[in-house]
Order: C-alpha cells, then structure tokens, then sequence
C-alpha cells in the first residue's frame, strides 16, 4: 500500500534508467529530504551534534569503504589508517594557512596517494592476504602516528584544528556543522547511487564476481582496482578530515587506530555488503549500540539490585558490539540492507503478494 | 655491537619466537582443516589464561589440576564457537568469515574484562626469575621452558597426525568433496581441530600468562602469530615453527638496531614489515600449499 508499482511504465530508455523509477520513492525521498534540511529546527542541539552529525559522517566513512568492499570487491582492513591520513594532512594545511577548502582537497588527494599503496598489495594478492596486508598497513600507520612527532606531535598529543570556515563563512553553529557533514553525505550518496549505472561502476562489480573472468571481457582488471582503492580513499581522506573539523576539532593518533578500522567494516556488514542505505542503517546501529547496551545493563543491575563494578559497566558495551557483529552474520549476513529490501519488496506489491516484483 | 651481544639477542629471540608458534598452531590447525583465518585465536588464548586462574583462584583447585580442567573447557568451546557461529558461515564470502571472527575476538575480549577486570594477574607457575647461563649467553628460564612445551605440542601434533582421527583430519584439509564421498564427517573433523586450537590456545595462554601476566595484552598476540602462521604457510604446523624462530630472532635483532634510530618501540613495526613483505613476495609463506585458482 505504501508503495505503488501501478502504471509505472518504462517507454523509453532514460525512463528505464531513473534513479528512482517508482513514484512513491520519489515523494519519501522529497519527505526525506526536507527534514534533513529541517533537523536543525526540529531536533534540539544536543541531539543534532551528539547523535546526528557523527552519524552522518561515520555513513560516510561507511560508504566510502563500501565503495571497495561492496563494489570492487577488494578486502580493505585499514580504512581508518587512510582517514588518518586526510585528517593529518588536512588540519596541517590549515594550521599552514592554507583555506579550508583547499585543506579538504588536499586530505582527499593525500589520502588517494596512499590509499593507492594499499592497491598495489591487490595487485600482487586477494582475499585472505589481501585482508591481512591492509591489517598489516593499518599497524605500521599506527605506528608511524605514534612514533613521529613531526606528524602528530608525540603519542599521546593531540593536535588542535584552526577555525573552520568555508566560502568566508566562519562555521561554528551546531547547526552549521550539521549542513557540512549533511551535505558531503549526501554528495557520496548521490556519487554512490549513480555508480551504479556508469562504466566504472559495472567494470567494479564484474572485477568483485571474478577478477580473471573480467580481465577476458577487457576490464583491466588492476587498473579499476586501483581506481576503487583510490576513489575509496579519496571519500575516506575528507571524511576524516571533517570529523575533525566538525566534531572531534582536534586530531590525535587513538582515533584512527585499528579498532577503528574493525568499527567501519563492522559498520559495512552489518549494514550489507553493496547496499548504501545499508551503510546508514548499519552506522547508526553501530554507534548506537554501546550506549543503549550500556543503559540496559546499568538499568537491569539497578532494578535487580546487583553492584556491578564500574569496570565490568565499561567493558558490556563492548561486548553488545560484539555480539551484534556475530549475531548478524548468524541472523543476517547480507545485512540491515537485506532485510530493508525483503520489506521493502513485500510492501511494494502488497496486498497482491503473488505479483512479479 | 660485539657477537655475543647479537647471539644473545637471537637465542632469546629464537625462544621467544618458539612461544609465538605456540599461538600459531591454533590458527594453523584451523585453517588447515576449514579455510578460516580465525582472527579470534588471541582471544581464546586470553580466554585459556583466565580460566586457569578462575579454576585455581576462585575454585581453588591446585594448578596442575586447574590447567587440564581449563584444558577441557576450553576444547568445549571451541566446539561451540565452531558449531554456533561458523558452520552458518561455510560458503559465505571470505569478509564475512573474517568478520566473524573479528566479532568473536571483540565479544570474548570485552566480556572476560567485563567478569574478570583488567588488572594484570600473574600466573604463578612458580619459574624462577634467576638467571640462566649458558656460557657467556644470559637465558630467559621462562622463554626457556616455554620454548620447550612449544616443540611439544609439535611433536605430539606431528605423532597425532599419523593417528587414525590425525590421518582424517589430513584428508579434510586435502580435499572436502572427497573425505565426504568416503564417508569421513568433514563437520566433525572441523568441529575437531577448533576444539584442539582452543586446547593448544590455553596452553599458550598458561605460558605467556607467565611470561607477561594475565591480562588484555594476551590478546594482542594475534599479530605476530598471524604473522608466524604466514610465514610459515598457512597450513604447515612445521612452517609455524620454524616461522617462529625466524620471525623471533629478526625481531630481536633488527629492533636492536632500530630501537635506537626511531627512538624505541620498533618491534610492532618489525613485525608488520614481515607480514607484508611475505605476501608481497611469497604469499603462500615458506612451507605452504601454492593453490592454484581456475576461473
């Protein structure tokens, strides 16, 4: 009943490519999009920049990743070292003098530099080692941030992001910040959703189904790996760099650690590999989950009156995330974006369950 | 640096290496038998350690009992581990199985610090601190004993090998379709080797509990036994070995000389440069199968 296929027609080609063929789509994206641009007003502060912003930004890091995951195929265990990458170079270009915008270009163009090293082990290997190689990379990331001070000022220092402005605009509102990472969401999303239907994005997926098969239909094979590795990077590089500038506002190695780099796969299999509202609902469900985990706990202590140390109520969090990682693979492995589709698809036709989706 | 120095620093390494292999042949007992890369195995190490000193402390059994109990515990759970969460996953893409593991490693980790806290414990197996000589050579007694169990669990592993359960577990790893055309339980030989990977977790959890003290550092070990378990080839319990010694030796000696040029800490990164350059040059590491992949 929400959906309606009825009298939808495809006549011509352009038609029959639309991004968004069925009406009903159309109008709840329009909904969609009005109140993200209304959330400023309809949400208060608190909830906006402690909840939605980082969502927002964690999509996408999210959809940038499964830009070579879920497209290209390429496992890719160090994401978080080429958004450390962005968000060192970028706030060092800033406190440099140089304007932001140009700081966000040059995060994004550093991070695709060596992003693309991380291509060149796909080049050699895959699957299992390629996964290991990216893991291997993410630790000596690691550990060149911790061990040189020139970068980040020593381990344990942190270092300050200037004044964020863009276009002359000195943005400092909450709301401010939110329209930012709102609008470089989107931006991804809408470069994702096209992906789908270009070239490159055809030549990804028939390099994920099998690379050798590509290589006899003419796909350069390497060559679309290192765009996704790089074009990934790239989204992954700015995306760091405006965490920094929109929520963390400064900059120290323990944000992109490793664990980081487990949190954004995490995020991409839960929320379904290749699925890009999979990637929001996964994020959100992932950021969420510790601190709703955390107030059962600390609720169903109280109630039953147990004195749980503060020790065992810091690491429950914890645990939830790991258990929802191996309860959705169990469950779910295709994911939050699966299981979004099957109701989708069982709504689009209802009540008349035996017509043709 | 004079010889005695660098031979000093290699022996030690050598020990210290043989313990890594220690951990190794968990992951290469696994992904023998399954194809799975169980990115969880420092976990379960950690998770043998904790229950020693849950049986000998709160339970207070006296240690030798308090080991073979852990010992038992540990080989139900990894039956469990294999039976709940990654038989589902047999046949699925190799991120998710990677991912599982990962999940599995997060969720035991977090919830063994959430029962048991993280204040590090010492093991109390009672190795004297004194030190040993061996002609000039100074020698850790504790990376001695554990070197030795080391090569124990390989000797027992390569006896077990010719046994008919070992002989079956061999032919699982060699091809599946046909071990189930013969009539051998592929699940159960599977279920097997993640039982006896747990066992040989807890053994490694006992002796680097008392080389390090029981606490989340144990789990941190998955690095440079995945490392080891590279090296060596991914289905060689030999090549762990003999991985181990290498990758101990190179790591000592090499961040000697490092340490003082980065300003200390180099070992991480030592470590990090073996894995990567393995699988740049020879992914299937010095003893390995080379699969061959058709289209």
């Amino acid at each position: 009943m929400f959906y309606r296929q009825a009298g939808i027609r495809h006549t011509d080609y352009g038609a029959d490519r639309e991004l968004f063929p069925i009406r009903a789509d159309r109008y709840m994206l329009a909904g969609l999009a009005v109140l993200a641009l209304a959330a400023p007003v309809l949400v208060s502060d608190l909830h906006l920049n402690s909840y939605i912003l980082p969502w927002l930004i964690w999509t996408t890091a999210a959809l940038g990743l499964n830009l070579v995951l879920g497209w290209a195929g390429q496992l890719h265990l160090g994401y978080a070292a080429v958004m450390a990458v962005g968000a060192y170079s970028g706030v060092h270009a800033a406190r440099f003098g140089v304007p932001w915008e140009g700081a966000i270009l040059i995060a994004g163009v550093s991070a695709a530099l060596i992003g693309s090293l991380f291509a060149v082990t796909a080049l050699r290997v895959k699957g299992l080692y390629l996964a290991l190689t990216t893991l291997a990379m993410q630790f000596v990331m690691d550990w060149v941030l911790t061990h040189s001070p020139g970068i980040t000022g020593g381990s344990h220092a942190s270092l300050q992001a200037p004044p964020f402005r863009l276009l002359g605009q000195r943005i400092d509102s909450d709301a401010g910040l939110y329209y930012v990472a709102l609008f470089w969401c989107v931006l991804v999303t809408v470069f994702l959703l096209n992906l789908r239907r270009t070239a490159l994005g055809r030549a990804l997926v028939a390099v994920r189904e099998k690379d050798y098969a590509a290589a006899i239909l003419g796909v350069n094979s390497f060559r679309y790996k290192l765009v996704a590795f790089a074009a990934s990077a790239f989204i992954g590089g700015i995306t760091g760099l405006l965490l920094v500038a929109c929520f963390y506002f400064s900059v120290s190695p323990e944000q992109y650690n490793v664990n980081v780099s487990i949190q954004v796969l995490a995020m991409v299999i839960i929320g379904g590999l290749g699925s890009i509202i999979g990637s929001y609902f996964g994020a959100a469900l992932i950021l969420l989950t510790p601190g709703i985990a955390n107030g059962l706990f600390a609720s169903a202590s109280d109630l039953l009156g147990l004195q749980l140390s503060p020790e065992t109520l810091a690491h429950v969090p914890n645990a939830a995330y790991g258990a929802l990682i191996v309860g959705f693979l169990i469950v779910e492995p295709l994911g939050l974006g699966k299981i979004y589709g099957n109701i989708r698809n069982y709504l689009l036709v209802w009540p008349f369950g035996y017509v043709k989706k | 640096m004079e010889a005695i120095f660098v031979l000093e620093l290699a022996v030690n390494g050598a020990l210290t290496g043989l313990l890594y292999s220690l951990v190794a042949i968990g992951l290469v007992l696994i992904y023998k038998s399954s194809s799975v890369p169980n990115l969880a195995q420092g976990a379960l190490t950690m998770m043998g350690a904790y229950l020693v000193l849950a049986f000998a402390q709160q339970a207070g059994a006296p240690l030798w009992l308090a080991i073979p109990l852990a010992m038992v515990t540990m080989f139900g759970a990894g039956l469990a581990i294999e039976r709940v969460a990654l038989r589902q996953l047999a046949g699925r893409p190799i991120v998710m199985i990677l991912m599982m593991t990962l999940g599995i490693e997060i969720f035991l980790r977090a919830t063994i610090m959430a029962i048991w806290g993280g204040a590090s414990r010492p093991m109390g197996l009672g190795v004297s601190y004194d030190p040993l000589f061996v002609g000039p050579l100074l020698i850790s007694r504790v990376h001695l004993i554990g070197a030795s169990v080391a090569v124990g669990v390989f000797v027992i592993f390569l006896f077990f090998f010719r046994t008919r359960l070992g002989i079956r577990l061999r032919a699982i790893s060699d091809d599946y379709t046909a071990s189930w055309s013969v009539g051998i339980p592929v699940e159960g030989g599977i279920a097997l080797s993640w039982a006896l990977a747990a066992v040989v977790a807890t053994v490694g959890g006992v002796l680097w509990g008392e080389v390090q003290g029981v606490d989340q550092a144990l789990s941190f070990l998955l690095l440079k036994a995945l490392t080891v378990a590279v090296l060596g080839g991914l289905d060689s319990i030999g090549g762990a070995l003999l991985a181990g010694i290498l990758l101990g030796v190179l790591e000592n000696v090499v961040s000697a000389y490092l340490d003082p040029l980065v300003g200390g800490g180099s070992r991480d990164l030592v470590v990090a440069a073996v894995l990567i350059l393995t699988v740049m040059i020879r992914p299937h590491g010095l003893f390995g199968r080379h699969d061959i992949e058709r289209v």
